[in-house]
């Protein structure tokens, strides 16, 4: 902890140890980008390469790939305002904001397993063709990413019922929102590079 | 602690709602309009790092100026997208350009039908 405090600004600025972590965080999110980067490439090159398995056109569907889009963006919003009432000083606001977020997560997440269970009984599989394989890792890395999210702000609410909103508190909570709305910046390249050009090539 | 009293979030309200906007608009261009397929995918594209940057400066803070700007790392965040354009855009590139795969089997044919011509001499 940095000896001195701010005095003003937003609470998870206010220490130098805060503003440190969340500098932290943002080149954490630019070697995500990176990462993400290599498995939308594999996806591009083997886009095609379905071998016996269906073709994406014949599997994706606009209206539940349109539901997830909505339930993300969604959270997305919903995590602002979690952030908006935090700095307000309302813990109660952020608590509910935060679980509405999680909620709308969830559903996400009910829809992606749901999806990938029908595909599987499609004939599309993790095993079943190179563009296949591309598909699953590329969401399924994505799908894992969200799982974790969900986990960790669990855990930061249980911290927050106990400790309150302080300097570290808020400084999690606000790291989790750079988190969950990254997230959504990478669903926005999976829903258009990945099913909508897969349904209309 | 009580600086931002704004009870309504405006920012966040524009934010989602140009981002349903441009989702739907998306949607139409890829599903509903007439344009060509390239045209389609590279609408689309566009619509969608719109849609980052919407993300990216109304809802992830990236301007406000109480992280004093100093603390959101733009050329980290920069160099990622970078670094990602090319990472895709060379991979498709070299997988798609890089080598001929017709050409390549027509040349193996015309060096299997010269070796036939020069055994049957």
């Amino acid at each position: 902890m940095s000896s001195h405090e701010l005095k003003s600004g937003p609470l998870e600025y206010r220490t130098e140890q805060g503003q440190m972590n969340i500098l932290g965080f943002w080149i954490f999110l630019g070697a995500e980008i990176v990462l993400f980067s290599t498995l939308f490439a594999t996806y591009a090159v083997l886009f095609g390469r379905t071998a016996d398995a269906p073709l994406p056109g014949e599997l994706f569907e606009p209206g539940t790939v349109l539901i997830m889009t909505f339930l993300l963006l969604t959270s997305s919003f919903t995590c602002g305002i979690s952030i908006h009432e935090m700095r307000r000083g309302s813990v109660k606001g952020l608590t509910t904001w935060l679980i509405i977020t999680l909620l709308l997560g969830l559903g996400f997440l009910g829809f992606e397993i749901y999806e990938f269970i029908h595909y599987e009984h499609e004939g599309a599989t993790l095993q079943s063709s190179a563009f296949w394989s591309s598909f699953f890792v590329l969401a399924g890395t994505h799908g894992l990413h969200v799982t974790l999210g969900i986990g960790w702000a669990i855990l930061l609410l249980l911290q927050l019922a106990k400790r309150g909103l302080t300097p570290v508190t808020s400084r999690k909570v606000f790291i989790i929102s750079l988190y969950w709305h990254f997230l959504d910046v990478v669903w926005i390249f999976i829903f258009t590079s990945v099913y909508l050009i897969g349904m209309v090539v | 602690m009580a600086e931002h009293t704004k009870r309504i979030p405006v920012q966040h309200i524009v934010g989602f709602v140009l981002s349903i906007t441009l989702t739907l608009l998306a949607v139409w261009a890829a599903l509903g309009s007439n344009l060509s397929t390239t045209w389609i995918i590279v609408s689309i594209m566009v619509l969608a790092v719109i849609q980052a940057g919407i993300q990216l400066f109304m809802f992830m803070h990236m301007t406000e100026s109480e992280s004093r700007n100093g603390h959101v790392p733009w050329n980290m965040m920069f160099h990622g997208f970078v670094l990602a354009a090319i990472v895709v855009a060379g991979s498709l590139f070299t997988m798609s350009f890089g080598h001929d795969h017709n050409g390549g089997e027509h040349n193996q044919q015309e060096q299997q039908e010269q070796h036939q011509q020069h055994s049957g001499h």
